[in-house]
């Protein structure tokens, strides 16, 4: 069985998911910039992945599959972080407790690596999630 | 010879920077350099450039693939999508410019749609806490002149907001704080040790999720009264050298973001830093101000505000406006599947709701106004690129201190393309037709 590990993951903006959404989400700098999950080197460790490998992140609500790299703005040992964008809102609470805010920070997600399975990109993966035919 | 526009208006982010210079050639035809702006605001400005844009509406056909139409088509499409809807969901607004959102109003009311603004998944759980107790405020000239505690909780404006810091809250010389970034102390509360929180004079790495705790911990701090060792994974000595620290200036203001209006306590989060701020003024003076994110988000609440008494989750269904969010709001609405027909303007759900609520704007007719390609558009029945507001039409813009600002147009849109407030007319008086409306 896969090694996999449990963390708190949050989702936010970062400066190149900010440049990444004004150059266009259709190309594959969307995906470079908001497809990856910034994890703690402890983090990556607990899980034996090496840094820059494709992983599974699943949570209650979802799963998808994300490249993980060493935390730019750690060290958050058990908390990981996916830039704001459709990657995150695969995983992500979408309860909204009667305020209308989705709880996008502080969902309970596993880990596990996924060496052979894509990184998709944004607008795909969307489509792929809704069954969007695509001409 | 290249013409230089000075003094143009960022359309990015909340701060609104109007000190951009952007050089178009002779014909006014192409945006050639953008000066002065952040990474993320020159993006914006060449992008309006991408050879690859799409200049007219497309209609997805049974095969997937994309018809191009006109816009008189795209607006009968539109029209008629409203017109027949007996719950449509108007939601965005907010990379728009106030005379499109008004505009946008009168079509709500005539289809009697939930008309929401992208607050609904940023600060709108501050909309919320503000209409509990109320918002002692200022405005970023303010801080700029007299700041010298400032306190950044739950946002990173390196990254989110990147001239925010450079022009208002933490290195301009001001009236009062002439010596920059040397008369302010920095209070960073965050999970993580952000690009922000480097450069704190104080770094609060608070427990995810435990803002709460860590703002009535120093609530209690101020008053000098007992608190257990350590609260929201901060020792308590930390916290009083903290409150010391807040309380010890002569003018602050706390910013806030996402890392409170998305975590679990919410409004709640709002609520507490608002009582922060009130208790602060018993000592020296403070304010409080949400990083609005979108630069026409706070415009957006304005106007709804302004013809419908609420700042977003709007309901027009029975004829006058309810607001109730957690009921008319846009991601309970689609997750309940009651949306029977989408209206996406300036804004992106697709990549920003949870999937759940995106597959239930997937299921239903829908149109996406957007100059760019998104998730939305993706899967968008109809796409209507539209202008790009701020670079190819002016229009009325709030910052994040409720500053009304004109954006500036600055360079030709494509030969035959509309402005939202354009396209929106022809909707409006299409749809008035449809319906009967004199």
């Amino acid at each position: 069985m896969a090694k996999s590990i449990t963390v708190n993951l949050i989702s936010g903006r970062t400066i190149q998911q900010g440049v990444a959404i004004e150059s266009g989400k259709e190309k594959p700098s969307y995906r470079t910039a908001c497809g990856i999950i910034e994890m703690d080197k402890a983090d990556l460790k607990a899980l034996g992945a090496w840094k820059n490998t494709n992983v599974k992140v699943t949570s209650a609500y979802g799963s998808v599959v994300v490249k993980a790299i060493e935390a730019t703005q750690g060290p958050h040992p058990g908390v990981a972080f996916i830039p704001m964008g459709p990657w995150a809102n695969l995983v992500v609470s979408d309860n909204t407790y009667s305020t209308g805010m989705p709880t996008f920070k502080g969902t309970p997600v596993t880990i596990e690596v996924a060496v052979n399975e894509p990184v998709l990109l944004g607008i795909e993966l969307v489509q792929k999630q809704c069954g969007v035919i695509v001409g | 010879m290249t013409k230089t526009f000075t003094d143009v208006i960022c359309p990015f982010c909340g701060t609104l920077c109007d000190d951009i210079e952007v050089v178009v050639s002779d014909d006014g035809k192409k945006l050639l350099e953008v000066a002065n702006a952040c990474v993320i605001g020159t993006e914006k400005f060449l992008h309006s450039q991408a050879s690859d844009r799409v200049t007219r509406p497309r209609l997805r056909q049974a095969d997937g693939s994309w018809k191009e139409i006109s816009y008189d088509e795209a607006a009968e499409y539109t029209a008629n999508l409203l017109a027949k809807a007996k719950k449509p969901l108007m939601y965005g607004w907010s990379s728009t410019n106030c005379e499109a959102q008004s505009v946008g109003n009168e079509i709500a009311e005539i289809s009697k749609a939930c008309c929401d603004n992208t607050a609904a998944v940023c600060h709108g759980t501050t909309l919320i806490a503000v209409q509990d107790i109320g918002l002692p405020t200022c405005t970023l000239g303010e801080v700029k002149n007299r700041a010298d505690r400032v306190i950044f909780w739950g946002c990173n404006p390196a990254h989110a907001h990147p001239r925010h810091m450079s022009r208002y809250s933490i290195f301009p010389r001001g009236f009062f704080t002439g010596k920059g970034q040397m008369s302010r102390k920095l209070v960073v509360v965050d999970p993580r040790c952000t690009d922000t929180a480097k450069m704190a004079d104080v770094h609060l790495q608070v427990e995810q999720g435990r803002d709460y705790e860590l703002l009535n911990a120093l609530r209690i701090a101020l008053k000098g009264e007992w608190l257990p060792d350590s609260v929201a994974g901060i020792p308590s000595e930390k916290i009083r050298e903290a409150a010391d620290v807040l309380k010890s200036g002569r003018f602050g203001i706390i910013f806030f973001g996402m890392g409170v209006t998305q975590s679990l306590s919410k409004n709640h989060n709002i609520d507490e830093a608002i009582a922060l701020t009130k208790d602060l003024n018993e000592y020296t003076k403070y304010s409080i101000m949400p990083m609005r994110g979108h630069y026409n988000v706070t415009g957006s609440g304005e106007v709804f505000a302004w013809q419908f008494g609420f700042p977003y989750s709007v309901d027009l269904t029975r004829g006058f406006a309810r607001y109730n969010p957690g009921d008319s709001s846009s991601v309970d609405l689609l997750m309940r599947g009651e949306v029977d027909a989408m209206f996406t303007i300036g804004s992106d759900p697709g990549a920003h709701f949870p999937i759940s609520a995106v597959k239930a704007i997937a299921k239903v007719d829908s149109v996406c106004i957007d100059p760019h390609l998104t998730p939305t558009s993706g899967v968008s029945k109809l796409h209507v690129p539209v202008a790009f507001n701020g670079v190819e039409t002016g229009g009325n813009c709030y910052r994040m201190d409720n500053v009304p600002i004109d954006c500036r147009k600055v360079v030709e849109p494509p030969e035959g393309m509309l402005t939202d407030e354009q396209f929106l007319l022809k909707v409006r008086d299409r749809l008035k037709q449809l319906k009967g409306v004199a």
